[in-house]
C-alpha cells in the first residue's frame, strides 16, 4: 500500500528513460531534473493520470543569472492518494524561454504561470489566458529576475495618476487642499460663493478668519 | 411566523444531491426566456469594496442578476516580497512574514521558522518547550484569524452582531499575543532554530483564563447564525465547490475541507508536536458558503482543545537550540566571551549558513497550506524564496465558482472563502 517517493520517481524514469537524471534527495524531498522542457506537459499528465500526484502545490522559478539555460521552472507535486511529494525541475534558456503550460493538467496550474511569466517573462504556450498577474497590464520588466534591481525602475504608469481634480472637489463637505492649517481647510469655514457677504455678518466674520488663513498663493489643483 | 423550530433541515446526503446539479446560467436563461437575449453588462466590483476585504477587483459580467463570467484582478498588494528576501538574510525576513497573511503573523512566522529549519537540517532538534510554544502560537492564531472571517463573513450578509461578539475575543487574543510578543499585530516571534523569548510569567493562566470563557462567545456566535434563516438561506446551496474542483484549483484549507475532503497538513504530515496532540479535523458535506463556515466554527473548537493540551502539557527546558551560530549567544557571553562575539557578529552580519540545497515546506494556517520554497546556494540569504499563499490559490477558483451565482451571492461566496489580499498579492 504505502510508496515513497522514490519508487514513484523510479516509475517515471523508467516510463520516460533518458528523459531524466538520477533522483537526488535533499532533506527527505524528491527532485528530478527533466531535460527536456518541451515534454513537461507529457510528464505531468502521466504523472497525475498514472502515479496519483493529483495535487499541484506550487510551480516556482528561478533565475540562474548568468549560466545557461537561465531559468529554472519547478514544480511541485503531491498525491493525496499515496501522500508523497515530488519536485520535478526543468530549465529553459534565455532566447527562447517557452515550455508547454501545464494547465491542461491541473487547472492551478493558470495563476502560477501568470506568475512566472509576470515576474521572470518566462512564457507558457497552450495558456488560455496568459496576462500578468502581480503587475499592471503594459509593465515593461520582469522584476524577479536577477538582473533587476531592488529598488524598482522608473516606468510610465498609464492611468494611474490623474491630473483632473477629483469628483467632489470644491462640493460643501470637502476639505480644500493646500490650505495653511486645518481651520484654513475646514469647509464648514468656506462660504458659499452665491451668498451676498454683506448681508450676514457671520458669513462675513467666518470669511475674515478663511481670509486671514489664506495661503499668499492660491495653490493650483494640479497634482 | 415562523419559529426556530419551523425550520427544517435536510440531511447532509440530501442537501449533497440538492447541490449536484449546479445552476448554470445557460440552461436557466433559455429556459423561460427564449427571445429576451438582453445585452449583457459588464459590472467592476472593488478593488476597494467592503466585501472583498482588502483590495481584490473582480470583473463581473452579467445577465440581469446572474453571474456569466467572473474576472479576478489581483496584486494591487503587491510589495515583492519575493525579491526582497533575496536581498536580505534569513532572520531578517522574518518581520516580512508578518506582513503576509496579517491576521495570522504568528502563524507565518512559525510556518516560515520552519522552513527555513527544514533548509538547514535542524527542524528535529528543536526543543519540545519551543515546539508546544509554537503550536499555541499557531492555534492562538488560527482562532483569531477565524473569529475575524466569521465576523466579517456574517457582517457581508447581513448579520452585524456576530462581529461585535468576535471582536471582542479577537481583543483578548491580542491582549495575550501582545503578553507574549510585545507587539499586537508584527509580532515577529519566531527566529530561526527557536524563539525571541519565554512566555512571560503568568501567561499560561491567562490564557487558561481566555481558553474557559471563549467556549461561550463561541455559542453564542453560533446561536445567532447557524440556525438563522437569512443567514441559512443566503449560505446553503451557494458557491457550491465539488471536492473534485477544489483539488484540481489546488484549493486547501478549510475551504478544501469545506469540500468534504479531509486532508490536514497537521496531521497529514505532522511538524512540530501535532502527532502527541489530540483533535479532530472537521469536514463538511456540500462545498457550500455554508458548509465552510460550520467547518470554521468547529476549528475554531478544535483548537481551543490543542491549546488546553499544550498547556497542559507544557515542559520546561530551553527554548532555543543550543548552537551559537543559528542562534544568537546570549548578550552576558557576547561582552565576555571571545568566541560568542564572534558568533555574534558573524549572525547579525552574515546570517546563519545554510547549506546549497532547496526545500518545500508547507504548513498547515489558518487560510491554507502556507509553503515556502526555498532555493539555497549556500550562505545567509535564500537564492530564491517562493511563498505558496493559500489565499493566491483559493482566490483563482473564482472564475469557476462564481458564474451562475446572483449577484448578490458575491459577498457570501468571497465571504466564506476568506481570503487575505496581503498574502495573496505578497
Amino acid at each position: 500500500m504505502t510508496v515513497n517517493a522514490l519508487e514513484l520517481a523510479n516509475k517515471l524514469i523508467a516510463r520516460f528513460g533518458e528523459l531524466f537524471s538520477q533522483p537526488a534527495e535533499f532533506r527527505g524531498e524528491v527532485t528530478l531534473v527533466c531535460n527536456q522542457p518541451e515534454r513537461i506537459q507529457e510528464v505531468c499528465e502521466f504523472a497525475k493520470k498514472e502515479l496519483g500526484f493529483d495535487y499541484l502545490v506550487d510551480i516556482s522559478s528561478v533565475d540562474n543569472y548568468g549560466e545557461d539555460p537561465r531559468f529554472t521552472i519547478v514544480y511541485e507535486l503531491y498525491g493525496y492518494g499515496h501522500r508523497c511529494h515530488l519536485r520535478l525541475k526543468t530549465s529553459v534558456g534565455e532566447e527562447n524561454c517557452e515550455l508547454p503550460t501545464v494547465t491542461t493538467v491541473w487547472r492551478t496550474a493558470d495563476w502560477h504561470e501568470r506568475e512566472i511569466y509576470d515576474m521572470m517573462g518566462v512564457r507558457f504556450r497552450g495558456h488560455p489566458d496568459l496576462r500578468r498577474i502581480l503587475m499592471w497590464e503594459g509593465y515593461p520588466y520582469f522584476p524577479l529576475r536577477k538582473d533587476f534591481p531592488l529598488a524598482g525602475k522608473p516606468s510610465e504608469l498609464p492611468d494611474v495618476a490623474f491630473s483632473k481634480p477629483a469628483p467632489l472637489e470644491g462640493g460643501p463637505f470637502v476639505t480644500v487642499a493646500g490650505g495653511k492649517d486645518t481651520i484654513a481647510r475646514e469647509p464648514r469655514v468656506r462660504v458659499p460663493e452665491t451668498q451676498s457677504l454683506e448681508t450676514n455678518s457671520r458669513l462675513e466674520r467666518r470669511a475674515d478668519i478663511r481670509r486671514a488663513h489664506e495661503p499668499d498663493t492660491p495653490s493650483s489643483h494640479t497634482s | 411566523m415562523r419559529t426556530v423550530e419551523d425550520i427544517q433541515f435536510k440531511e447532509p446526503a440530501l442537501r449533497v444531491a440538492e447541490a449536484m446539479p449546479v445552476k448554470r446560467p445557460d440552461a436557466s436563461l433559455n429556459h423561460d426566456l427564449p427571445d429576451i437575449e438582453g445585452e449583457k453588462m459588464v459590472l467592476n466590483m472593488g478593488p476597494s469594496h467592503p466585501s472583498t476585504h482588502g483590495v481584490l477587483r473582480i470583473v463581473l459580467e452579467l445577465d440581469g442578476e446572474i453571474i456569466t463570467k467572473a474576472v479576478p484582478d489581483v496584486g494591487y498588494l503587491h510589495r515583492g516580497d519575493e525579491k526582497i528576501a533575496e536581498n536580505m538574510t534569513y532572520t531578517q525576513f522574518i518581520p516580512y512574514t508578518d506582513r503576509l497573511d496579517y491576521l495570522a503573523p504568528l502563524a507565518n512566522n512559525v510556518a516560515y521558522a520552519l522552513a527555513v529549519e527544514k533548509l538547514m537540517g535542524i527542524d528535529k532538534q528543536l526543543p519540545p518547550r519551543c515546539q508546544f510554544i509554537r503550536v499555541i502560537c499557531c492555534e492562538l492564531a488560527r482562532i483569531s484569524a477565524h473569529l475575524l472571517g466569521l465576523g466579517a463573513f456574517a457582517m457581508d450578509v447581513g448579520a452585524m452582531t456576530v462581529f461585535l461578539h468576535t471582536f471582542t475575543e479577537r481583543e483578548k487574543i491580542y491582549n495575550l499575543i501582545e503578553a507574549l510578543t510585545g507587539a499586537r499585530f508584527t509580532t515577529t516571534y519566531t527566529r530561526i532554530g527557536g524563539l525571541s523569548r519565554d512566555l512571560p510569567q503568568g501567561w499560561v493562566e491567562q490564557c487558561r483564563k481566555f481558553l474557559d470563557q471563549v467556549g461561550v462567545n463561541f455559542d453564542e456566535s453560533e446561536k445567532l447564525l447557524t440556525r438563522n434563516r437569512i443567514f441559512v438561506d443566503r449560505t446553503q446551496g451557494v458557491g457550491v465547490l465539488p471536492k473534485e474542483v477544489a483539488i484540481d484549483y489546488g484549493v486547501t484549507g478549510p475551504n478544501l475541507r469545506g469540500s468534504g475532503f479531509e486532508y490536514d497538513l497537521r496531521k497529514a504530515h505532522p511538524y512540530l508536536v501535532y502527532d502527541q496532540l489530540e483533535f479532530d479535523i472537521p469536514v463538511g458535506s456540500v462545498g457550500d458558503c455554508y458548509d465552510r463556515y460550520l467547518v470554521r466554527m468547529e476549528e475554531m473548537r478544535q483548537s481551543v482543545r490543542i491549546l488546553h493540551q499544550c498547556l497542559d502539557k507544557l515542559p520546561g527546558g530551553p527554548i532555543n537550540i543550543p548552537d551559537n551560530k543559528t542562534i544568537l549567544p546570549e548578550k552576558k557571553m557576547v561582552l565576555t566571551k571571545m568566541e560568542e562575539l564572534i558568533h555574534h557578529f558573524i549572525l547579525v552580519t552574515q546570517g546563519v549558513n545554510a547549506p546549497p540545497g532547496e526545500i518545500y515546506f508547507g504548513a498547515e494556517n489558518p487560510k491554507g497550506e502556507l509553503g515556502f520554497y526555498m532555493n539555497s546556494r549556500g550562505g545567509g540569504t535564500p537564492h530564491r524564496l517562493k511563498i505558496r499563499a493559500p489565499s493566491f490559490v483559493n482566490l483563482s477558483v473564482l472564475p469557476r465558482l462564481l458564474p451562475g451565482a446572483m449577484m448578490s451571492d458575491v459577498v457570501a461566496i468571497l465571504g466564506s472563502i476568506d481570503f487575505v489580499m496581503g498574502e495573496s498579492d505578497r
